[in-house]
């Protein structure tokens, strides 16, 4: 409900005090990946940079452009193929229910819930045995199994909306399972798509724990490179800002331009039936 | 109506992920299970055909009792004070700010898009931020200055104080006292909302902790065979402020599409009868939010319980007073190269988080 008079000024007033705190942080990342090593101390963090300066992101990006290539690749690998195969599962749960199909839903969905730590060493000697420990085909592979569960629920939860009336008509047109999904259901999935790939995207491209215990330096995504930089205590400050300013763009043009879609993705997989 | 055929069909284009899964989750969930009972570990890691001994529950009587492990305690202690306080305090932040911006008259899906902004970042570029934001001597710590007052002296991920120390020892006794807290507020719940379901043996249940509580009998389990301090470290307060401003905005928009599903006709008909803004809010809004709520507590108190990347980033994986379980497993199983213990730690992670999470899938899936 809206509010008028004083109370709605007041609500307004308060709302830009606390949207400054908490774009406080971006403020003083951006400051800082602009400044020259120099001029950054602890006493006058908060002032503007002098003068705007590149340094910080020209070596950022001469370090960090090979890990960016492979989030990039990784991240859509994994999205497209999780995508794909969370479309036909979601399809086969919500209109060919099998037997069991109802005791396998949540047996699935609670392997989005597992703490990974819980199958780290297994998977690992798993990696290292089937010879995929190390580079970015192998971090697909665990990237697409473990985002099986929330690509399914979502793409269900969205198929079970499409009225059954709809593929009974299409069978008796002569239509068999991959007809209909080809020419009835994948036509209708455009919304879902969005919202899944963009919930994954930011996802696998966020992604830490796998990334840094199963790639080799070569093939290590932004997130564990950023991670290893700010760790070191050599480094002048302007360079972890920067590299968080190249790791955070992807997502926050997609946050951006599409946060329509995060937010649906983000909801549905809390506010399930 | 679908053939036979048809229904195979779908069986096995589904097939594929249910294997998958069933090797990847269960499998090795119960892979983790028996190799943390066995010594699997230092030399034997490295050997292609190890000689692996069985040692039954050695591994986890270690961890929770073993003299060189104390890091690992304090981690599960971190970690119950960091859950605790960063579901709080998203859920209160969230819920604060999803009314305010219900109440605004212009900028709405501005303010959404800011508030909810960190969310879409990387907990590593999270870390990174707040680590340089919380320096001892920088930072938030020097914002006093610029309107001439004196610094700060707070020491965000640094500070070595702990506060509410206790003995390892008498850690059933206080495990006794929160049940005792949990289920004297769901009584209470209850209570006021005049339902009987199961009251007696609850209040029964209720008198029997405050009575193992005041009797102090859980405190002479002699768990170790010496005094050992732990407590809420200070030092957790700058994960939880960067925690928190990663996550309020989620719960936020988690509120906020409960506000917008209440119907118009609800708040019509508390206002015909007289009621305030305040009290439509307070008996009519809030009650409705309840199940919201339930979610967010799930899905924030999974992410706690398994946080990783964001210490890891703030404050690196060797720094005690912020360190928890995950990195602890992280350093025993790819740093030292005890896997049978790692594999003990993910096991322990997995038994906690399931505590929350099975519940929930039970109820969820039941109602449909």
């Amino acid at each position: 409900m809206k509010s008028k008079g004083v109370l709605g000024i007041s609500a307004q007033v308060l709302a830009i005090l606390l949207a400054i705190v908490y774009l406080i942080p971006i403020y003083m990342t951006i400051i800082t990946s602009l400044k020259t090593p120099g001029e950054i101390n602890l006493i006058s963090a908060w002032a503007l940079p002098s003068s705007i300066n590149w340094e910080g992101y020209i070596v950022a990006w001469e370090r960090f452009a090979p890990n960016l290539r492979n989030s990039f690749v990784l991240a859509v690998g994994a999205t497209l193929i999780s995508a794909m195969m969370g479309s036909l599962n979601g399809y086969v749960l919500s209109k060919y229910p099998f037997p069991g199909a109802k005791v396998v839903m949540p047996l699935i969905v609670f392997g989005m819930f597992i703490p990974y730590q819980s199958v780290l060493v297994p998977l690992f000697r798993f990696m290292q045995k089937a010879g995929l420990y190390g580079g970015l085909p192998g971090l697909i592979l665990v990237h697409v199994v473990y985002g099986l569960p929330i690509t399914t629920l979502l793409f269900r939860s969205f198929y079970q909306e499409i009225p059954n009336e709809l593929l009974d008509a299409s069978s008796i047109d002569g239509a068999g399972f991959f007809g209909i999904f080809r020419y009835l259901i994948l036509p209708l999935s455009g919304p879902p798509f969005l919202v899944v790939c963009i919930w994954q995207f930011t996802q696998i491209w966020n992604e830490f724990l796998f990334a840094v215990t199963l790639t080799r330096p070569s093939s290590q995504p932004i997130t564990v490179a950023l991670a290893n930089l700010a760790g070191g205590q050599a480094v002048s400050w302007n360079l972890p800002m920067a590299g968080s300013v190249l790791a955070a763009l992807p997502t926050t043009i997609i946050y951006i331009l599409l946060g329509r879609y995060f937010v649906r993705g983000l909801l549905a997989g809390a506010l399930k039936g | 109506m679908q053939s036979r055929r048809e229904q195979l069909v779908a069986v096995f284009t589904i097939l594929p992920s249910i294997v998958l899964l069933g090797i990847f989750v269960y499998g090795f969930i119960g892979n983790s299970m028996h190799m943390s009972t066995t010594d699997w570990g230092q030399e034997a890691a490295m050997s292609l055909t190890p000689n692996i001994q069985s040692v039954g529950m050695d591994n986890y009587r270690d961890l929770f009792t073993g003299f060189l492990n104390v890091r690992f305690r304090q981690d599960l202690i971190n970690m119950f004070f960091f859950t605790l306080l960063f579901v709080g305090l998203s859920l209160l932040i969230g819920l604060f700010l999803a009314t305010l911006i219900d109440q605004l008259v212009w900028g709405e899906a501005f303010f959404r898009t800011v508030f909810l902004y960190p969310m879409s970042l990387s907990m590593v570029v999270t870390g990174t931020i707040w680590r340089w934001i919380l320096q001892p001597r920088g930072g938030i710590n020097v914002l006093p200055t610029l309107i001439g007052l004196p610094p700060g002296e707070f020491l965000w991920l640094s500070s070595r104080t702990q506060t509410l120390v206790f003995d390892w020892s008498h850690i059933f006794h206080y495990v006794c006292l929160i049940l005792l807290v949990i289920l004297t507020l769901n009584v209470y719940g209850q209570w006021r909302r005049q339902g009987s379901k199961r009251l007696p043996r609850k209040l029964m249940l209720c008198a029997v902790l405050l009575g193992v509580f005041a009797s102090g009998i859980l405190t002479r389990i002699p768990l170790l065979e010496y005094p050992e301090a732990h407590g809420f470290n200070n030092a957790l307060w700058g994960v939880v402020l960067a925690a928190v401003w990663q996550m309020s905005g989620y719960t936020m928009a988690l509120y906020l599409a409960g506000l917008r599903t209440i119907p118009h006709e609800l708040r019509e008909a508390a206002r015909v009868d007289g009621g305030s803004e305040f009290q439509i809010y307070r008996y009519v809004d809030l009650p409705l939010l309840k199940p919201i709520t339930a979610s967010a507590i799930v899905i924030l108190g999974h992410i706690a319980l398994k946080i990783f990347d964001l210490i890891f980033a703030i404050s690196g994986p060797d720094h005690y007073p912020t360190s928890m379980p995950a990195i602890t497993m992280f350093l025993k199983t790819f740093r030292g190269n005890e896997l049978a213990v790692g594999s003990a730690i993910g096991v322990i992670l997995f038994l906690i988080v399931s505590l929350l999470i099975v519940p929930y899938l039970v109820v969820s899936f039941r109602e449909e």
